[in-house]
């Protein structure tokens, strides 16, 4: 099929940024969203110019370092996928194709399509963690977790930390992800000693690092890559008033 | 030179370790304040022993190339990680997994190694649960168990399709507390260029920003190399676009050896390559051989029918199916080892009985245990890996059996290391999939997640201890002193060369051709004269790469084709030593199938008289490269031929 990619260009971090048009001829519908850009790339490369710069690196959908912004979506127009998963069936012969860096003010802009994300790190750095050392472990079976919550936990723990929920919200909120994180070890015996600390801590970093408020429009539970679901958000609220209260 | 010690403690095998823990020299806490580590990757090996090292006090610095440690690709790992634990109890203990493991490597491991690994396994899982690892549980909420390839026992722990990456966030998770903490300083999107050897002992890197483009240098009185396996040479592999050699390519030019490059394990069941603008691989875990059952057409007629769009599998009558695993290895059946998977598939389809557009495809099949367990536990099991299919191929694994093919998949060399995970160079220390320690000539599955946290958690903390106890007087170095300046100016040097070359191919192009040869000569069936081969193909293409790659930009600014280049470049190098190594192993073993050395029926033969050894090999100049010999000695278990029939 036969595109026209519209690619936002930007030098670095200090220097304004700007949309640059590239037609593309003959790509395969079986080629994946990230091999189009390869080949883009290869094509530019050959013209002795710079190459779009975008993350990426296991491109299976697990790493969560690819983050575009494809026609007004993160990860694009196929649901419960990254962009590395998404393919080029899911567009047409002669789309034209808006590819954007996610744009939220803790995600500043490294080069082209490439963001800054180690503000969810400072978060995880709060309290993402149930604090044992190495070697100070109980016998793993002394710890029984009924399978539901086990199961929920899971779901939670499943977060790829891409940043999709804060690109697609209007606020850039980053409730989703902290929310995932609170609620995987809320909702397990192990969490319950820190559980208090732990989301007041995150939740505090998360307003300090210029994160926005949630006004419950819920554009991030219908953009993750993974599913995560508003529930966890609502469960975070709860730990975070009795955290208060008490 | 160095000599080749292992350094395995006295004693019998079952009390080498706490024999060894017993009497090992200790740091105290105000010392330990005074040390600094070094510890290049955040995966499983390098993100366990950062947080271990940190709680115990040491100073510790970390590198990735990623924008986070969460991201290095143990993040990927997808069907589980085994411990000895025995709760369904099926008759595992540590002396079982110990064996398998030992057989699984094709009697081309450690012993001692391989014994602590087990050892060291239980405490993995108690670890990880603590830490709040979602693992997957029975309704009496304990801990559930599934099998996996080249063991009899349910062994492997799992957290979904996922649990590489839970068990990476569980160590993220103890390497973010110390950050927080500040024992433990993060270097991310940051690679390492470098080692740097004052006196002999390793001391520390150079680094290269990858944003500012900018060399630094970093001083450590210990420097650990975690920075996984090097698949990639062959282009298309199951690891991460990122995924490299260069860290333990630096080191092997610096005097640290390299063992057994040419045991590299091609994964039986991965989607095929559809086409040449392709990537990378995806893996389809090895736990979907627990209900799926792996096929071909009997007859060729109907393979033809299948590979011209005339045919549905599903259209091929059980009688003319042909489940050729479970025909030809009755006792594992399906769950036979990764090598002999592979190669069984690979021999149906050079046969001609392969399905899929290109022929280089069986199938794995799920309408048997759907059948008997229902398609909601076949979702519940599996459920994240077949959408991951279903994207990928567009068709849909619970009606159509899904198409599969080997792949490049873990490097079960690396890095030589002795006992303690030191390398031939002291101070240096190799980790997880970089060093060659645990697997021998095949890995089995989900024993890598089990390595590399047992040498993060379990065993670095002691060892390096152990070394830095006769380190204690040495001050933090200036990064001044001028091995660190030197150590720059050659980093330097190479990447100014890299630009200079201003030639008319991309990097990208340079890795698909070697890719090509690696995979055509050095992959799943080796010869003499393919190997010969091969080793003059990656010559010439290397003298070509160095006078024909381009690199638009420039070094002093954000470059991804630089760090490609640089990347590829040393992969240039290391095919020529995988070739040599596999040239060298007059035999097949595990992962190593020389056609010259087969039984009748095609399986590996072994050649226990000359081959039982480590090859350790030392770079002397490019291209030039001296063996020693590791022998391998097994005191307590029989050598014997590797049967899973
Ligand atoms: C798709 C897939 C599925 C798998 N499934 C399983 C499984 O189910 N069970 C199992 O046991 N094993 C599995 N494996 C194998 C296992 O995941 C790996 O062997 C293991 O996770 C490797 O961990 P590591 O810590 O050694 O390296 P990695 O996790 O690969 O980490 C490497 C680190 O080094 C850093 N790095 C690399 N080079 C440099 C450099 N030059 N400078 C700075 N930093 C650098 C990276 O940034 C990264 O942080 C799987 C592997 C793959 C690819
Ligand atoms: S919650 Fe979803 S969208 Fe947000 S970081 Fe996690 S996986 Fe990405
Ligand atoms: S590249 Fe890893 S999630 Fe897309």
């Amino acid at each position: 099929m036969d595109l026209t990619l519209k690619i936002w260009r930007q030098k670095d971090a200090k220097s304004a940024g700007k949309f640059v048009t590239y037609p593309l001829k003959n790509i395969s519908p079986n080629c994946s969203f990230l091999e189009m850009l390869d080949i883009l790339n290869e094509q530019l490369i050959q013209k002795t110019e710079e190459p779009v710069v975008f993350d990426h690196d296991c491109r299976e959908g697990i790493c969560g370092m690819c983050s575009l912004y494809i026609n007004g979506r993160p990860h694009g127009p196929d649901d419960a996928v990254t962009a590395c998963q998404l393919h080029m069936r899911k567009f047409s012969n002669g789309d034209t194709i808006v590819i954007e860096p996610w744009r939220a003010r803790p995600f500043p802009v490294i080069k082209d399509l490439m963001v800054d994300r180690s503000a969810f790190d400072k978060i995880i750095q709060e309290g993402g963690y149930i604090s044992v050392n190495t070697g100070g472990a109980a016998e793993a079976n002394n710890i029984l977790v009924g399978r539901e919550n086990s199961e929920l936990a899971m779901d939670a723990a499943a977060c790829i930390g891409c940043g999709a929920c804060v690109a697609a919200c209007k606020n850039a909120s980053a409730m989703l992800f902290v929310s995932a994180k609170v609620s995987q070890f809320a909702l397990l015996p192990q969490g319950q000693v820190e559980a208090k600390q732990r989301v007041k801590k995150m939740v505090r970093m998360m307003d300090e690092l210029g994160f926005g408020n949630c006004t419950n429009t819920y554009a991030c539970e219908a953009e993750c890559p993974k599913l995560i679901s508003r529930s966890n958000i609502a469960r975070m609220n709860r730990e975070f008033m009795c955290a208060k209260v008490i | 030179m160095a000599e080749l010690n292992s350094k395995v403690p006295k004693g019998p095998l079952t009390s080498k370790w706490s024999h060894y823990k017993d009497h090992q020299n200790l740091v105290n806490p105000s010392n330990k304040r005074k040390l600094d580590i070094i510890i290049v990757g955040t995966g499983l090996a390098g993100s366990a022993a950062a947080a271990s090292l940190g709680e115990m006090g040491f100073n510790v610095k970390i590198f990735c190339y990623q924008d986070s440690p969460r991201r290095a690709h143990s993040i990927a790992a997808q069907g589980g990680i085994n411990a000895a634990k025995n709760y369904p109890n099926d008759g595992d203990s540590i002396y079982r997994l110990f064996y398998d493991t030992i057989k699984g490597g094709d009697y081309r491991a450690r012993e001692s190694n391989v014994y602590r690994l087990a050892e060291v396994s239980n405490n993995i899982i108690d670890q990880c649960v603590a830490q709040g690892v979602p693992f997957a549980r029975e309704y009496g909420g304990s801990l559930e168990n599934r099998s996996f390839g080249g063991a009899q026992v349910s062994r492997t722990f799992f957290a979904r399709g996922q649990t590489g990456q839970q068990l990476l966030l569980g160590s993220y998770g103890a390497l973010s507390r110390q950050i927080k903490l500040g024992t433990v300083k993060l270097y991310d999107r940051h690679e390492m260029m470098d080692v740097v050897l004052v006196d002999g002992k390793a001391r520390g890197i150079i680094a290269r920003d990858l944003v500012t483009g900018k060399l630094e240098r970093h001083f450590g009185h210990a420097v650990v190399i975690a920075t996984g396996g090097y698949g990639n040479v062959f282009y298309l592999s199951t690891n991460a676009m990122g995924s490299n050699t260069s860290a333990i390519w630096q080191i092997f030019k610096k005097g640290a050896w390299f063992a057994n490059p040419c045991f590299t394990q091609i994964h039986p069941t991965c989607i095929p390559v559809h086409g040449d603008y392709q990537s990378k691989l995806t893996l389809m875990s090895e736990s979907l051989r627990n209900d799926g059952r792996i096929w071909v057409p009997k007859r060729k007629e109907d393979a033809e029918a299948h590979r011209q769009g005339k045919l549905k599998a599903n259209d091929i009558t059980e009688e003319n199916r042909d489940y050729f695993l479970e025909r030809r290895y009755p006792a594992f059946g399906n769950l036979v080892p990764r090598d002999v998977a592979s190669r069984a598939a690979k021999e149906r389809c050079d046969a001609g009985f392969g399905a899929g557009s290109t022929g280089l495809a069986v199938f794995l099949d799920f309408r048997e245990s759907i059948g008997r367990l229902g398609k909601h536990v076949i979702e519940e099991r599996y459920g994240n890996l077949f959408q991951m299919y279903e994207k990928i191929v567009d068709e849909n694994p619970y009606e159509n059996p899904m198409m599969i093919y080997p792949a490049v998949h873990y490097t079960m060399g690396g890095t030589w290391v002795d006992y303690e995970l030191q390398t031939s160079v002291t101070g240096l220390f190799a980790a997880g999939e970089a060093n060659f320690s645990d697997h021998g000539a095949n890995r089995l599955g989900a024993s890598a997640l089990m390595q590399g946290l047992a040498d993060g958690y379990f065993v670095l903390p002691y060892t390096i201890q152990n070394y830095l106890a006769g380190e204690i007087r040495v001050a933090r170095m200036s990064t001044d002193k001028a091995e660190f300046a030197e150590a720059e100016r050659g980093v330097q040097t190479r990447l100014e060369k890299l630009m200079a070359v201003k030639g008319t191919r991309s990097v990208d192009h340079f890795h698909k051709e070697l890719g090509k040869i690696m995979w055509e000569y050095v992959g799943m069936a080796r010869n003499e004269a393919g190997l010969k081969k091969a080793i003059e193909l990656i010559r010439k293409l290397r003298a070509e790469f160095w006078k024909d790659v381009k690199i638009p930009g420039t070094m002093q600014e954000l470059n991804t084709e630089l760090e490609k280049a640089n990347r590829v470049a040393d992969f240039l190098e290391l095919g020529e030593l995988l070739a040599y190594d596999a040239l060298n192993r007059n035999e097949s073993c595990g992962g190593h199938f020389r056609e010259e050395y087969q039984t009748d029926e095609g399986e590996c033969k072994r050649n226990d008289e000359d081959y039982k050894y480590v090859a350790a090999w030392e770079y002397k100049a490019e291209g030039e490269f001296i063996l020693h010999k590791e022998p391998l000695d097994y005191e307590e278990i029989e050598v014997k031929q590797r049967v899973y029939k």
